[in-house]
C-alpha cells in the first residue's frame, strides 16, 4: 500500500509468545490451556504472602533458544516487579525483565530480503484471563469481570522489534516468519487465535527524512489479517488528524475487528508509574558458556534455511512454488518433499501435492507414510495416475491409510492403455477436423482443447503428457 | 535543603496503589517517607565508584527448578477466599479499560 501525500508509516511490533513448558514460570502448576477455571493455581501464582517463586529451567532454555534464533546476544539478566493495580494479576505486580533482558540486540531476516532489528526478547509471566460480562464480552459497558488465574504465571517471552517496519505486508511477513521460527524451535504452538501468540503494534507516521511521529500502541490483534488491517487503518487515521492540523497523543488503542477501526483505550501511563524495582525473591540469571552451548546445539535447522534447502531442489522455482515451499516448511512437511527428492522424483510435483493436499489434511498425516507419498507422486509423474486421480488417491490414503497401488486399483484407476488412448485421440480428431487442421498448422494452443476432450471422454483417466505425445506423433 | 518529595508525590503513589489517604495521612507520610529518602541520599554521598550494585546479600545465580508439574490447590478453598465467585471464577467489579 502507498500512503497519501508522501507520508510514511513507522511500525514496531511487540510479540508475546507463551512458552511450551509443562509448568508455569515460577511454580509447578501445569501450563495447560482449557482446564477448569482456577484449577491450576497455587500460593505462588496467586501471590499469597510468604510464597517464594523459583525459576523454570526449561523456560530459560526456550528463551535462550529464541535469542539464538533471532541472532541476539544472550546476556546476564535480572528480574523486576512491574507494579500495577489490576485484577488480572493477584499479586498486583508482574514479574518481568526490565533493564537487563536475557536477549538483546538481534535481527530477523524476512523472505523479501529486508531485515528487522530486534531490540530485546525478555522473559515475563503471563496474567490471568479476564472475561468481561455485560455487553457481549466487550470491555466497554461490562458490568463485572470474571478472573481465571490458570494463565497467571505462564511463561512468556516478549520480542520487541525496532521501528523498522514500513508497511502492513512487512509486518505480516515479520510475524509469519517469527511464528514459523517459534514453532520450529518448539518454543510455541504459534496459535494467534487462541492467544498463545499475541501481537501489539506501535504505529506512527512521518515524512521521510524527518523525525518519527508520536506513536500509538494498538492492541487486540488476534490474526495476521487483523494486524495488517489495523496498521493500515491507524496510519491513515493519524495522517487525517495531522493533515487537519491536529496532533497525535501517545496512547493505547484497541482494534475492533468487526468495525474495522481503532479507538482510545487509555492514555499511556509513564514508565515510572509502574514503579519497577528488582524482584527480591529471585536471583540473577547468568548462564555460563556450557549452558548456552547446550541450548545452541539443540537448536534445529531454522525455517529460512529449510526453505533454502528445499528451493535448491527445484530448478528456477516460480513464485507459486516458493509459496508452496513456505507452506511445506510452516507445516513441517519437509520430510515428504525430501523423500521424493531422495527417490529422484519430481520435486515440484511433490511441493504442489504437499502444500495443497497434505496441508489441507494436516491432522490425518499419521495415515500417510513418506514412502507412500513418494510412491503416489511417482505414479503421477510416470502418467500411471492423472493429476485428478493422484489427488483422489492421496485423499484416500490420508483418510484410511493403505498403499497407493492398492488404492488406485480399488478405485479403478487403471492406467489407460496406449492403444485405448490412441483410439480415443483418433476419434476426436475425426470429430473435430477444423481444430485438428489449426493444430497441424502450428497453433499449439489447440493441444489444450484436445486434452480437455480426451479427459472428458476418459473421465479424467488419461495423462496430459501422454495425450500431447499422441497428438504430436500424429501432427 | 529542598524537600525530598512533595505531598503531591505521595498522593500520586497512593493513587497508583489504590490507597485512599486523608489529608492528615498525606502530610504525615510525606514527612516519614521523606526521612527514608534522605537516608538513601546519605548513602549516595559515599564514594562507591567501582562497586557493583548488589541486589542480594548472597552471591547465588541461576537458581532454577526442573520443569515438572506439581499439584495445584483445590479450587474450592481458593475460591472461598474471593469476595464473590461466578462460574468458578473470581468476580470483580466492572473493569474500565484493559490491563496495562
Ligand atoms: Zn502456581
Amino acid at each position: 500500500m502507498t500512503l497519501p501525500n508522501g507520508w510514511e508509516m513507522v511500525v514496531g511490533l511487540e510479540v508475546h509468545t507463551e512458552l511450551k513448558t509443562k509448568t508455569k514460570l515460577f511454580c509447578g502448576c501445569a501450563n495447560e490451556f482449557g482446564s477448569a477455571p482456577n484449577s491450576q493455581v497455587c500460593p505462588i501464582c496467586l501471590g499469597l504472602p510468604g510464597s517464594m517463586p523459583v525459576l523454570n529451567e526449561r523456560a530459560v532454555e526456550l528463551a535462550m533458544a529464541i535469542g539464538f534464533a533471532l541472532n541476539c546476544t544472550i546476556q546476564d539478566s535480572t528480574f523486576h516487579r512491574k507494579n500495577y493495580f489490576y485484577p488480572d494479576m493477584p499479586k498486583d505486580y508482574q514479574v518481568s525483565q526490565y533493564d537487563l533482558p536475557i536477549n538483546a540486540r538481534g535481527y530477523l531476516d524476512l523472505p523479501d530480503g529486508s531485515r528487522v532489528s530486534i531490540e530485546r526478547a525478555h522473559m515475563e509471566e503471563d496474567t490471568g484471563k479476564t472475561t468481561h460480562l455485560g455487553t457481549s464480552g466487550r470491555i466497554h459497558g461490562a458490568d463485572r469481570s470474571l478472573v481465571d488465574y490458570n494463565r497467571s504465571g505462564v511463561p512468556l517471552v516478549e520480542i520487541v522489534s525496532g521501528p523498522d517496519i514500513r508497511n502492513p505486508q512487512q509486518a505480516r511477513d515479520y510475524v509469519a516468519e517469527l511464528r514459523s521460527i517459534l514453532v520450529a524451535i518448539g518454543a510455541s504452538d504459534g496459535r494467534m487465535e487462541e492467544g498463545s501468540l499475541r501481537v501489539d503494534a506501535n504505529v506512527s507516521v512521518h515524512k521521510p527524512d524527518t523525525p518519527f511521529g508520536t506513536r500509538c500502541e494498538i492492541k487486540n490483534l488476534n490474526s495476521l489479517r487483523s494486524l495488517t488491517r489495523a496498521i493500515e487503518y491507524e496510519a491513515l487515521r493519524q495522517i487525517d488528524v495531522l493533515e487537519d492540523g491536529g496532533s497525535i497523543r501517545q496512547e493505547t488503542r484497541h482494534w475492533d475487528e468487526d468495525r474495522g477501526e481503532t479507538s482510545t483505550l487509555r492514555v499511556k501511563e509513564e514508565a515510572e508509574d509502574y514503579r519497577y524495582f528488582r524482584e527480591p525473591d529471585l536471583v540473577d540469571l547468568a548462564p555460563d558458556q556450557a549452558w548456552k552451548d547446550r541450548v545452541l546445539a539443540g537448536l534445529p535447522k531454522l525455517p529460512a534455511r529449510r526453505r533454502q534447502d528445499l528451493e535448491a531442489l527445484l530448478t528456477n522455482p516460480t513464485d507459486a512454488q516458493r509459496d508452496g515451499v513456505t507452506t511445506v516448511v510452516d507445516l513441517n512437511l519437509d520430510i515428504y518433499v525430501e523423500g521424493v527428492a531422495q527417490a529422484q522424483g519430481d520435486v515440484a510435483l511433490a511441493v504442489a501435492r504437499a502444500a495443497n493436499e497434505l496441508a489441507a489434511n494436516i491432522e490425518k498425516l499419521a495415515n500417510l507414510s513418506v514412502e507412500n507419498f513418494v510412491a503416489t507422486v511417482a505414479m503421477e509423474q510416470s502418467g500411471q495416475l492423472s493429476a485428478t486421480q493422484a489427488k483422489n488417491v492421496l485423499s484416500e490414503l490420508l483418510d484410511q491409510g493403505g498403499d497407493p497401488v492398492s488404492v488406485a486399483k480399488a478405485k479403478g484407476f487403471e492406467q489407460l492403455s496406449t492403444d485405448s488412448l490412441s483410439a480415443t485421440v483418433g476419434e476426436l480428431i475425426v470429430a473435430n477436423p477444423e481444430e485438428w487442421q489449426r493444430f497441424k498448422d502450428g497453433d499449439d494452443k489447440l493441444a489444450q482443447f484436445f486434452i480437455g476432450l480426451v479427459m472428458k471422454a476418459t473421465k479424467g483417466q488419461a495423462n496430459g503428457k501422454a495425450v500431447i505425445a499422441e497428438l504430436q506423433s500424429r501432427r | 535543603m529542598t524537600e525530598p518529595l512533595s505531598r503531591d508525590d505521595v498522593a500520586h503513589v497512593a493513587k497508583l496503589a489504590r490507597l485512599r489517604l486523608t489529608e492528615d495521612e498525606l502530610v504525615r507520610y510525606t514527612e516519614q517517607l521523606g526521612k527514608i529518602l534522605v537516608h538513601a541520599q546519605d548513602l549516595s554521598s559515599l564514594d562507591l565508584h567501582g562497586v557493583a550494585p548488589t541486589a542480594h546479600p548472597f552471591g547465588l545465580v541461576n537458581v532454577v527448578r526442573s520443569d515438572e508439574v506439581r499439584a495445584s490447590l483445590d479450587p474450592a478453598p481458593v475460591l472461598a477466599q474471593a469476595p464473590d465467585v461466578e462460574d468458578g471464577r473470581f468476580a470483580v467489579p466492572r473493569i474500565v479499560g484493559e490491563a496495562p
